[in-house]
């Protein structure tokens, strides 16, 4: 909570006013009913409708400078948390895009969402009412108390003695309620579970006639559902009754207490009348309270997420360190690496590789390929050994620096949902021609060209609207635009057929002759031409060199590449005939 | 939950390719008439809970005529009192609150019954009518929008449809005995609500007027928002790397302004309702008090008349502010309740043909004679399309990514229907048969593996609940996933989708190979079964796979060329059509399309 008051403190003096507002519009409600006292009580013996008329008067101007000072009020207190929440949604925001993807895995990505989107608007909610409601409800209770102590201080106990028991109530509603309705959203998720299921399996449930059975499952869900929801709202209908009913006792009772008194020449009715006008003024109040404390829960709650954002540490830092005189462009020194600290991903990775080569890496999923290229981009920092570009270290360049010479498409990379030309461009100042080469070199014109709008065709949002291949073809684009001395293609080619793919090498090859290239394939046709090939097995290298060495050297190697191109012979002739 | 809800809003929802579920408008009768029908459902309760409305609010509303006559007894000052008479008015005020309260309580417990069964049953129908529903429906309709029904606007019109009608009728009755109750106390005095009726009524209708443009904008920006924090948070490794950082932000900064300008100026309309409805009860309290004082003077009210005046009148302006915002809230209910029934109404699988008969244990023989198709009227998809395949044989369907290869697979299983032409199934007519039994006799692994969250028995098991640990067991030795299976804790009895069980993609895939080997059917399609599994592991589960296809007609989608050289007849498609059929060594020969792809995976540069 320290965090969000830090963000209050430039607006203390316009939550000061605020407060100062609310506390006069407010005041102003409570002097309604005094009013109606002293008329029917001072003013009316003294038989002059001219001062019935007068005090009538103060009576509506009350209401007018409540309603005036309210509306005033509740619009600086919801341009002020505008204002906050603006900020603090910028931070978070700012602050999620600077922490290291170590940091980021650790809040995980749908959590990293909720805060940003939930958390915000639940602080934004909180700050608006708290100055609303926060400020009006004390004064209303503490006020009408006073006021009705003026009137009659023996009235004023008989009140008051209802208000612990409507506490005590909401109480003891809220705390049985709360784990029933936490419940009710565990059975509710598992609801949606089952109709996620569904919907994306419907073609294997169908294939297998499955539907009774999934009818029958879902029938379950409901009913428990229904069985939950029918308790804990049992709970929460209690709440209202209840409190009414105290309330309206305590009224009788006022009445009669007051009857007694009245009659002891001891209190006035005009004050009993007035009484009843503060008791509904002085339990909204109580109501409102209580709400406030349920919603401030909820907000706290919020708070403390996100300032668990806000207080992360800064993360790898900038490296002082020399650079060598280095023939290498790119260069693993013995770099091992893990991601939860315990067992390692990578186990001593070396390799150099000049510019303008090709680097080829292909293993099984979960080798470690794509751990390598996070290195590469300084996305993780190494456990032990260094990672070299052009003889630096690589902790020890700017991170822009790093960006700016590298060109990268992630397996399954991301897109927005932007025009064609903004998703290739991603942020970046490219021109056109550097674009249209990109894209041309990426196989992509064609399709590209054949959408209606082209270039400002729009992309849904996750390339919903792209098929697998076009949307390889345009995260290659992407990785082009920007000509990278460095290029990294994290199987960004497994969804096109054989003869796009041979295009791109062949585009690669061409006009990108001066870029160093690491191509993460599945196939052995995708990396058989790289200068070096890594074939990695369970973080370890298990072989390197160019495609003869490996046929010759490595088993593993050659089996894979034996598989795949085993139709090689098929080509050219039929005389070898087909086995069946 | 909130993600879904956020979905609902996002730029999704107008995307051109997934139609949004409210086409057209449904006229209002219509879907009052079918609300109607869900509470009708519950008759009993409905008339029990609009019994115990009118007559815990009437009873209720005798406290302040109580009250005053209470007061009245009282007199105006010491020993006037008549003690027993306000004994006597305050014991019937705690009685007619007592049971006022009573019967609120009964009432929410009815209406909660009611509002339960409701949803229990529209939840119900949804689902029903969901799962039979064509496949082509869930390829159009994004699955966060259906969940969305099901999960938030059912709750939306239940909500609307117990609470506002039952509220309506509190209300009506509110005002209505609050009105009998002033005028028979005196009916001059009434005519203060000549003043604040009319200018509640045209407050409302202006703010209302004002705040839902306002309201409506805010949701659409903290939708588009929501959108863009979702994207850019899921593409930080991307923005990482191109160190794209500042500019991301700055696009932030833009949306995230509008967003809170948005906000920020719909609460500053939305916020003078309270004040509003407060202002209007001060100002009533005000002309009350002044003209019961002034009656008072001439002797024409008491001062216990005034007192319950002053109450009624509090309670007499409330329901029509409420009333006001009710509407508002059955304006929302409505269009869930749009949603909810164009759900409900949408079009099920045809039905089985009337004849149609059940085919067991097919031998597996599949012609196709003369086939057109087309998922859209006017542009066809298939032309005239031939081909037969015999038991047992190989038919294997190759194409670049996105030419339209599962469209033979969509037509085989009758996810959708042929225009032209026919296709049969060991001679009989695949239209003549039950769908279930047709699609029994198919066994299928698709590119995405579906499983659902269970333990992996059930998984296996999915289509064969009947079979022994033994049988799931050897499917899954068969699949080469039988020792990770065991290596598990829980070894078969791990639930799948619980946090910490690791299961790769690769692991999936080879369970749904698993699922497929333990059915009996006589034909298999494998749709692209293997490009989620890495070569070293395709090469072990090659076995497997030869397992599988063996005695089974097999139709095999592949985009790695090599596993389908030595099928029986390969079918070439290329931008939906079929443009080459035959066997490998012919359509080489042919040096077609087929050739050129083939040739193109040996290519280096």
């Amino acid at each position: 909570m320290k965090k969000i008051f830090s963000y209050l403190k430039p607006h203390r003096g316009a939550l000061t006013y605020t407060l100062f507002v609310k506390f006069l519009a407010s005041m102003m409600d409570l002097f309604i009913p005094f009013i109606l006292a002293i008329i029917l009580d001072d003013i009316v013996p003294q038989r002059k409708p001219s001062l019935i008329y007068l005090w009538g008067g103060g009576m509506a101007l009350c209401a007018i400078l409540s309603i005036t000072l309210n509306i005033y009020a509740n619009r600086m207190a919801a341009a002020t948390s505008g204002k906050v929440t603006r900020k603090l949604r910028h931070d978070l925001f700012k602050k999620l895009g600077d922490t290291s993807m170590a940091q980021f895995d650790r809040v995980s990505l749908s959590s990293a969402v909720s805060r940003l989107t939930t958390d915000t608007y639940n602080i934004n909610q909180f700050l608006n009412r708290t100055q609303r409601m926060g400020a009006r409800a004390p004064i209303l209770l503490i006020g009408g108390l006073i006021l009705t102590s003026i009137l009659d201080i023996r009235l004023t106990l008989v009140l008051a003695l209802t208000l612990p028991i409507i506490t005590l109530i909401i109480f003891f509603v809220t705390r049985y309620s709360v784990p029933l309705y936490d419940k009710q959203q565990t059975v509710l998720d598992k609801m949606v579970r089952v109709m996620q299921e569904n919907i994306v399996g419907v073609r294997v449930i169908k294939a297998l006639s499955k539907t009774p059975y999934e009818q029958r499952r879902f029938d379950g869900v409901n009913q428990q559902l229904s069985e939950v929801a029918r308790k804990a709202g049992g709970v929460v209908a209690l709440s209202n009754p209840l409190s009414s009913l105290t309330l309206n006792l305590g009224l009788t009772a006022v009445v009669l207490t007051g009857a007694y008194l009245v009659n002891a020449g001891l209190s006035r009715p005009g004050s009993i009348i007035a009484f009843m006008n503060y008791f509904t003024i002085i339990s909204n109040a109580m109501m409102g309270i209580t709400r406030i404390f349920i919603m401030s829960s909820k907000g706290i709650a919020s708070a403390r997420r996100i300032e668990e954002v806000l207080d992360l540490p800064e993360d790898q830092p900038l490296l002082l360190a020399e650079a060598e005189d280095s023939p290498w462009h790119i260069e693993f020194d013995h770099v091992s690496f893990s991601y939860n600290g315990v067992e390692d991903n990578l186990t001593d990775i070396s390799f150099r590789l000049k510019q303008g080569q090709t680097l080829g890496i292909i293993g099984a999923t979960g080798s470690g390929k794509t751990t390598l290229t996070n290195l590469l981009l300084r996305l993780y920092d190494p456990s032990s050994g260094r990672v070299l570009l052009n003889g630096r270290d690589l902790r020890s360049i700017p991170r822009e620096e790093l960006s700016a010479q590298v060109g990268v498409a992630f397996q399954s990379d991301f897109m927005m949902a932007a025009t064609i030309r903004e998703n290739i461009a991603y942020f970046r100042d490219i021109a056109e021609s550097d674009l249209m080469d990109a894209i041309k070199s990426a196989q992509a014109e064609d399709f590209i060209m054949a959408t209606k709008d082209a270039l400002n065709h729009q992309v849904e949002s996750r390339g919903n609207n792209l098929s697998g291949g076009q949307k390889q073809r345009l995260l290659i684009a992407r990785a082009l635009a920007n000509k990278p001395s460095l290029l990294i293609l994290d199987d960004a080619s497994s969804a096109l057929d054989y003869r796009t793919d041979a295009g791109l090498r062949r585009a690669l090859s061409h006009h990108h002759s001066g870029t160093t290239s690491v191509i993460i394939a599945q196939r052995v046709s995708s990396i058989k031409g790289a200068d070096l090939i890594l074939v990695l097995d369970d973080g370890k290298v298990i072989g390197q060199g160019n495609h003869e060495h490996l046929m010759a050297a490595c088993p593993p190697y050659r089996e894979i590449a034996d598989i795949q191109m085993s139709a090689f012979d098929g080509m050219n002739g039929e005389e070898n005939g087909v086995s069946a | 939950m909130s993600v879904i809800r956020g979905g609902r809003m996002t730029r999704n929802e107008t995307s051109g390719d997934k139609r949004s579920l409210v086409a057209n408008k449904m006229p209002r009768r219509q879907i009052a008439k079918r609300l109607w029908q869900y509470l009708g459902r519950n008759r009993a309760l409905l008339l029990l809970a609009l019994l115990l409305t009118l007559l815990s609010s009437s009873v209720a509303l005798f406290g302040p005529k109580l009250s005053g006559l209470a007061i009245d007894a009282i007199g105006l000052g010491a020993g006037e009192a008549h003690i027993p008479t306000v004994l006597y008015y305050t014991g019937l005020m705690a009685l007619c609150y007592g049971l006022s309260s009573l019967l609120g309580f009964l009432l929410s417990r009815v209406t909660l019954r009611m509002t339960r069964n409701i949803i229990y049953r529209m939840r119900k129908d949804v689902f029903d009518r969901l799962i039979t529903l064509p496949v082509n429906f869930f390829d159009r309709y994004q699955a966060g929008e259906i969940i969305s029904v099901v999960s938030y606007d059912i709750d939306t019109v239940n909500e609307s449809l117990s609470t506002d009608f039952l509220q309506i009728v509190q209300s009506f009755v509110t005002v209505t005995v609050s009105l009998i109750m002033m005028l028979s106390i005196k009916p001059v005095l009434t005519l203060v609500f000549v003043v604040t009726v009319p200018l509640t009524a045209l407050y409302t209708r202006w703010i209302t007027g004002r705040t839902r443009p306002l309201f409506r904008k805010r949701s659409a920006k903290l939708g588009e928002l929501n959108g863009y924090m979702e994207e850019m948070m899921g593409g930080k490794k991307t923005t990482r790397a191109y160190g794209r950082e500042e500019e991301v932000l700055e696009r932030f900064d833009q949306i995230n302004g509008e967003a809170v300008d948005a906000y920020t100026t719909s609460e500053y309309y939305g916020t003078m309702i309270g004040p509003s409805v407060n202002f209007i009860n001060n100002l009533s309290l005000a002309l009350i008090s002044v003209f019961g004082a002034l009656l008072f003077l001439r002797g024409q009210v008491g001062l216990g008349d005034i007192s319950s005046f002053v109450q009624y009148s509090r309670r007499f302006s409330g329901p029509i502010n409420e009333v006001a915002s009710i509407l508002g809230e059955l304006q929302s209910a409505f269009s869930a309740a749009e949603r909810v029934f164009r759900l409900i109404d949408a079009k099920p699988e045809k039905p089985d043909a009337p004849n149609a008969f059940t085919l067991t244990d097919a031998q597996g023989d599949v012609k196709a004679e003369h086939v057109n198709f087309s998922y859209l009227s006017g542009v066809p998809v298939i032309r005239d399309f031939s081909m037969h395949a015999k038991p047992g044989q190989l038919i294997a369907i190759a194409g670049p990514t996105g030419a339209g290869k599962t469209t033979l697979v969509n037509l085989l299983m009758r996810f959708y229907d042929i225009n032209e032409g026919s296709i049969t199934l060991d001679g009989h007519d695949i239209y003549r048969l039950t769908r279930e039994s047709l699609r029994a006799n198919y066994t299928m692994v698709l590119q995405d593996s579906w499983l659902f969250y269970g333990s992996i028995f059930d998984n296996i098991a999915y289509a064969r609940p009947e079979a022994t640990r033994e049988e799931v067991e050897q499917a899954a030795r068969a699949a080469m996933i039988h020792s990770f299976i065991t290596k598990l804790p829980e070894g078969y009895d791990t639930i799948i989708g619980d946090d910490g069980v690791n299961i790769s993609k690769c692991q999936k895939q080879l369970i749904t190979i698993a699922r497929a080997m333990l059915s009996n059917a006589r034909m298999l399609i494998l749709d692209e079964a293997t490009s989620n599994v890495d070569t070293q592991t395709e090469l072990k589960i090659q076995a497997a796979m030869r397992q599988l296809m063996a005695g089974r007609t097999a139709f095999v989608i592949a985009h790695r060329l090599s596993t389908i050289r030595s099928a029986d007849t390969i079918l070439v498609v290329r931008d939906g059509n079929i443009v080459e059929q035959g066997r490998h060594e012919d359509l080489m020969a042919e040096k077609g399309f087929y050739a050129s792809l083939y040739k193109a995976q040996f290519e280096t540069y």
